[in-house]
């Protein structure tokens, strides 16, 4: 347990020490590249706005997120079940995701003008769907026939197969799409944030940091969203362990 | 006795990229209730398509599976499965596995009374202690028992085994053929047993069906004339070598060779 806490603990402090030496070494100042020990000046002095903005952004990801997780499985659902709706969807999907979301912005921003918050978790849904879709498609279309017989001899329906052995079964799955997910939501998220004009959340005081050349403000910016990402990532871990402990293997 | 399964004229083809691949041919079977028939045949002669139309899982393009005095074209409750593989869920305990079929076909059967049903079986099987246990926690040949359980918790008239003890080692095998045995002394059920072991077909069957090659029909029907309390040993004994060897050779027609022509060929 305490080596559990201690190991990552130690990393990033190994990482900090890192980050802080570089820009000692190389004599860079404060408004060419921040260190880490300017960062906590950074906090103190805009505690409030850090709170208020983490938390918008906070939100605004864990709502696209649930959208993405519904929408996710939806399609995934259609595309396990069905041979002609994985033909259909597949290169729509891929084609999709192959597409660099920040283009998508601009669009978004003129088709629902002044929506920041409906703008906003759009977008991290938009970015964040795709591993969930295509890994519950995966899980249900390779389900072993014999799973499905024992309960379809039984004149079970598909519904009840779908809630009794499909979901459970791909559960692992889901959940190491949504590890995926997460981040790419948070990245969704700041995209909107940072690129609208009068933006709110991390992305907005980051925006505001970099015109008032504040750079220990971006960087301490930067560091909340690598903070608020650990936290939602381990979040889903937790939940990973309550749904899906079942398919931890004990480690030898 | 009456039949409980009849299988008749049974033809059926898979549809395959290279045309109609036919699996089973004007195939008949009758099984009495309380029977426990064995069914041996050459690889992918439509042994496994057989169970399936007997489960209803699928509908032959000919013919007429009966069971019970009706025809099947559906899936019904009173069938169990299994398989070579356990097919056991990896979330649920070993007691939760075996529930499961009650919870389709018994919804309103109080929790209680499930488990101590379960509980039942899996003392038979000697699987007491275990029913707390993951899946993943037991050997195969344990789990292979606690399939067998949930195959037959719900007490069907059928139970259908396809190469139920296939992956198990040569030993672990032959204490889950006792149990098989001990199981339907206690719980009397019909049974079509698919095996490739010709000593399993004996051991456990009232009668061996003999399947032909790809498309398959009914070549030979062997009666396996032992009482049902048999042992072990029975295994080894001249009236059962002449069996295996009868069997053997009528394996060996199957896949289209001479019987006795390897042995032959070995001096």
């Amino acid at each position: 347990m305490l080596q559990k806490i201690a190991v990552p603990v130690l990393a990033i402090l190994g990482f900090l020490g890192f980050w802080e030496f570089i820009v000692w070494v190389n004599g860079w100042p404060n408004y060419k590249m921040a260190s880490p020990s300017d960062l906590p000046a950074a906090y103190v002095r805009f505690a409030p706005l850090f709170l208020e903005m983490g938390w918008q952004t906070l939100w605004r990801t864990v709502a696209g997120l649930v959208v993405a997780v519904v929408a996710g499985t939806a399609l995934g659902m259609a595309m396990g079940f069905s041979r002609i709706a994985r033909d259909a969807l597949y290169p729509l999907l891929v084609g999709f995701n192959a597409i660099p979301k920040a283009t998508l912005v601009p669009v978004i921003a003129l088709l629902f003008i002044g929506q920041h918050d409906f703008n906003t978790v759009l977008m991290a849904f938009l970015i964040s769907f795709f591993p969930i879709a295509v890994s519950v498609g995966i899980g249900l279309s390779t389900l072993e026939p014999e799973y499905r017989d024992i309960l379809r001899a039984l004149g079970a329906s598909r519904v009840t197969i779908f809630w009794k052995i499909a979901l459970p079964k791909t559960l692992p799955e889901f959940f190491g799409a949504l590890k995926v997910s997460v981040t790419l939501a948070f990245i969704g998220t700041n995209l909107v944030e940072i690129v609208s004009p009068h933006g709110r959340g991390l992305g907005a005081l980051f925006k505001s940091g970099e015109t008032n050349g504040d750079y220990p403000l971006m960087f301490a910016v930067l560091i909340a969203l690598a903070v608020l990402g650990i936290v939602l990532y381990y979040a889903v871990v937790a939940l990973e362990r309550i749904f899906a402990g079942w398919a931890e293997r004990p480690q030898g | 006795m009456a039949n409980l399964i009849e299988i008749k004229g049974v033809t059926h083809a898979y549809r395959t990229k290279a045309g109609p691949l036919p699996v089973l041919s004007d195939l008949n079977l009758a099984i009495p209730e309380g029977e426990f028939a064995a069914v041996v045949g050459p690889s992918g002669c439509g042994k496994s398509t057989l169970t399936r139309l007997i489960a209803g899982l699928m509908r032959p393009d000919l013919g007429e599976v009966w069971l019970h005095g009706e025809p099947v074209r559906s899936p019904r409750k009173t069938v169990g499965m299994a398989f070579q593989n356990p097919v056991m869920l990896e979330w649920r305990t070993i007691l939760q596995n075996v529930i499961l079929p009650l919870e389709i076909v018994a919804p309103r059967m109080p929790q209680r009374q499930r488990e101590d049903r379960a509980m039942k079986l899996l003392d038979l099987v000697g699987l007491k202690g275990f029913e707390g246990k993951r899946p993943s926690e037991l050997s195969g040949g344990m789990r292979q028992r606690a399939s067998l359980c949930r195959a037959i918790v719900h007490k069907p008239e059928v139970l259908i085994m396809d190469e139920p003890f296939g992956a198990l080692d040569a030993f672990t095998r032959e204490d889950l053929w006792q149990t098989m045995r001990d199981l339907r002394a206690k719980e009397p059920f019909t049974c079509v047993l698919i095996t490739h072991d010709l000593r399993e077909s004996v051991f456990l069957g009232d009668q061996v069906f003999v399947l032909s090659g790809r498309p398959a029909t009914t070549q030979h029907v062997l009666d396996v004339d032992l009482p049902a309390d048999r042992t072990l040993d029975i295994l080894f004994t001249p009236q059962v070598a002449d069996m295996l060897h009868l069997l053997r050779d009528q394996i060996q027609i199957a896949q289209g060779r001479v019987p006795g022509a390897a042995a032959a060929g070995g001096h």
